[in-house]
């Protein structure tokens, strides 16, 4: 009797493995890696980004994908590279060896750039939506895209930017990042381009709070615009500690400062000599009207930055998917380069090098208690 | 004659005075750095090389920004030092105890601006650091507890991974609870700067910091030296077993080390936020390891070479990124601010290994 019924009981268990495990055959599923610095002091942006391509492969599944005849489920892997290339080249092969058919990552350049050589051998497509250092497309890699334009013309306008509307003597100060440097060498360039000075360049780190020391030696030498590099964590506190000191020279920074944090952490520092420019276009006047809302919707928070272009990366792979009818990175990559569709931060198109075609370049003031585009 | 002599000859320097007047002199050797010709030398260097006309103001901006930095590495520093001198551990997670003080602060400030908008901001400063101590405190002496009681006898490595390992899960919990976000500090003090000579500014929270810390540290001292928990205190520290067999409860002054440690970074840890105007919950790491590097500077396990230590680091930090330029002749940058600061380190434990003061050794020979 027990026995009967001990093997009615495993007939059943295993009658129900069965059709689970039928019912999983009949759905292709597709691994996405996400990487990105989701610890440590720009966490809030990591995060930012891995919202940014969940969102897209959920209302891609939502919607329906079918490839090679099977249903699509997307399943994001998301893992944290801690902004810190070391640990970003490890999380790199981690992606490979879990199968991962494409990767949306990573945030910083100085990561992406390493990791990128790891994708690329392994054939499996990256798309950084945020890595702006010109060299990570410059490496002949072709399973390297990123969907926000690079530093060469954010630097050129904000360095253009700041001598022609600002001042003619620009101090520079970056955070020795492999970001930070590159847009600040573009921003010299502009400023010299454009008949303006450097009075002088600074450095910092992308973990210090105080720039006392580098701000008095930058008012020694009575600059008409400063311009910071890097991230809103340290340009927040540094606007802050300019004022303190009595410098009241005009403020810039480039995209890592044009984020809600920043006016945050600035606090009474904020006024309209503080100004930012961005690659892409300002969140009020994204190309896709509805995509804060439904972001906010899902996550219950608010956009930073980057999160529309890792919306567009993500959703990028999966066009060229969709396309080549095929998940495998080595088919779809060619229909990667062909991809044409309005994201929502802008046209996604790339060129033959992988970087995203005409990127907009916008530069905002501080008004009024926000970040407001200059035309 | 060397050619950087010549460099410096051009600037109107007597290079000479700075590298030779030793032999004969009557200032023992190891006094060079503050003998007063130096300090002359050092100044006319530091003006004559800066092509600006308002070089005096810099320099002094400078010296305040030093002064300040360096009061909060003392006052960490102090937490460090106290519990290397009776224990003989690193205590890694010292940073983070600083951590969870401002977040805690920064939450209480947070609550009551909300919840009674009429508060003076002295009121809310004073209630919310009355909330941070104690957390502060109950968590230094559970960490004690849970974590370093057990290996007291174990080998040295031991509690030393420890303390790593509890930095790590301090920051993770802070994570969890406070999230990755920046949280910025509400002002709680004047913004407004004050200008005490024309051209130089200090504003009323850095007052604050310089005067809160000198405070601190003497009562710390006084404690210490004047006062019967301050004998058993120092009696642990000497040899904690015959401390024990003289009658002293040597687990009760080791968790009064901690409370008393932790208590000072929680202070630290406002200050800093109060200062800066952000809160993170890896705020911690960066003044855990300057603090860390002004206690050895100082000479670890001393009270007084944690706030020389302190004092030197920040004052060598701040003229070190504002003149490095100058005294290299532009060969080095600002990137290299905290190299300067670790050279500083490294020469002075070449000539003093137990660092400035003196490490407390006796009981270690």
């Amino acid at each position: 009797m027990m026995k009967k019924k001990l093997i009615a009981v495993a007939a059943l268990a295993l009658s129900g493995s069965l059709s689970a495990g039928l019912a999983q055959a009949d759905d292709l599923v597709v691994k996405i890696g996400h990487a990105g610095p989701l610890t440590g002091n720009i966490a809030h942006l990591g995060k930012d980004n891995e919202n940014g391509a969940r969102l897209a492969l959920e209302e891609y599944q939502a919607k329906g994908v079918t490839i090679g005849g099977k249903k699509v489920k997307f399943e994001l892997i998301s893992e944290d590279d801690q902004g810190d290339p070391k640990t970003g080249n490890i999380v790199a092969q981690r992606l490979v060896d879990a199968g991962v058919k494409g990767v949306v990552g990573h945030l910083n350049s100085g990561v992406s750039i390493p990791a990128s050589r790891i994708y690329n051998q392994a054939g499996i497509v990256m798309v950084s939506p945020s890595s702006t250092n010109p060299t990570l497309t410059q490496q002949g890699f072709p399973f390297v895209f990123r969907t926000m334009s690079n530093d060469i013309q954010q630097g050129t306008v904000l360095g253009k930017f700041a001598t022609a509307k600002l001042g003619k003597k620009v101090a520079i100060i970056d955070d020795r990042t492999a970001y930070g440097q590159g847009l600040a060498d573009e921003v010299e360039k502009g400023v010299k381009a454009t008949g303006g000075a450097v009075s002088s360049r600074e450095f910092t780190t992308n973990q210090s709070t105080d720039f006392m020391a580098i701000l008095t030696k930058v008012k020694s030498q009575n600059p008409d615009v400063v311009v910071y590099t890097g991230m809103d964590a340290q340009g927040g506190p540094m606007l802050k500690q300019m004022r303190q000191l009595g410098i009241a020279a005009k403020f810039m920074t480039g995209d890592g400062g044009c984020t809600l944090d920043f006016i945050k952490l600035a606090g009474d520092a904020m006024n309209d000599k503080a100004y930012c420019s961005q690659a892409g276009l300002p969140l009020d006047q994204l190309t896709d009207k509805t995509f804060r809302e439904r972001y906010k919707k899902r996550f219950g928070i608010e956009v930073q930055v980057y999160a529309p272009y890792a919306y567009d990366a993500a959703s990028a792979i999966v066009e060229a998917m969709k396309a080549a009818n095929s998940v495998e990175p080595a088919k779809y990559q060619p229909f990667l380069k062909k991809v044409a569709f309005k994201g929502a931060g802008g046209n996604v198109a790339f060129d033959d090098k992988g970087d995203v075609k005409a990127g907009a370049i916008t530069v905002y003031q501080f008004r009024a208690g926000k970040w407001e585009a200059l035309k | 004659m060397q050619p950087w002599l010549h460099a410096y000859a051009a600037l109107g320097v007597d290079a000479k005075s700075l590298i030779l007047p030793r032999r004969g002199s009557s200032i023992p050797a190891r006094l060079y750095l503050l003998a007063p010709s130096d300090a002359l030398v050092l100044y006319n260097l530091l003006t004559q090389v800066t092509p600006t006309l308002n070089t005096m103001e810099t320099l002094l901006q400078q010296i305040v920004n030093g002064l300040v930095v360096g009061s909060v590495y003392a006052l960490v520093a102090l937490g460090y030092t106290m519990v290397y001198g009776i224990l003989g551990l690193i205590n890694f997670a010292h940073g983070d105890v600083l951590m969870v003080g401002a977040l805690v602060a920064l939450q209480v400030a947070a609550y009551l601006q909300n919840t009674w908008p009429g508060l003076g901001t002295t009121a809310i400063l004073l209630i919310s650091l009355g909330a941070a101590v104690p957390v502060c405190m109950l968590m230094g002496y559970t960490i004690e507890r849970a974590a370093y009681r057990r290996l007291r006898n174990a080998p040295r490595l031991a509690p030393l991974i420890t303390a790593i390992g509890m930095s790590f899960l301090l920051q993770t919990l802070a994570m969890i609870i406070w999230g990755r976000a920046y949280h910025s500090f509400p002002p709680l003090f004047p913004t407004a700067p004050l200008q005490p000579i024309e051209g130089v500014f200090i504003t009323p929270v850095q007052v604050t910091i310089l005067v809160a810390s000198a405070v601190l540290m003497v009562a710390l001292v006084l404690l210490v030296n004047k006062t019967s928990l301050g004998r058993a205190m120092r009696a642990t520290a000497e040899n904690h077993r015959v401390a024990s067999l003289m009658g002293v409860d040597t687990n009760k002054i080791i968790s009064t080390t901690f409370i008393i440690g932790s208590g000072l970074a929680a202070v630290a840890g406002v200050m800093i936020s109060s200062n800066y105007g952000v809160a993170h919950y890896s705020m911690g790491f960066m003044p855990g390891l300057k603090a860390f590097t002004a206690a050895v500077l100082g000479g670890i396990g001393n009270l007084g070479g944690a706030m020389v230590g302190g004092i030197v680091l920040g004052l060598v930090e701040s003229i070190g990124a504002g003149y490095i330029e100058q005294l290299s002749f532009g060969l080095l940058n600002s990137s290299y601010q905290d190299i300067f600061a670790f050279v500083i380190l490294g020469i002075v434990l070449i000539f003093r290994p137990t660092g400035l003061l003196g490490e407390r050794v006796s009981d270690r020979a």
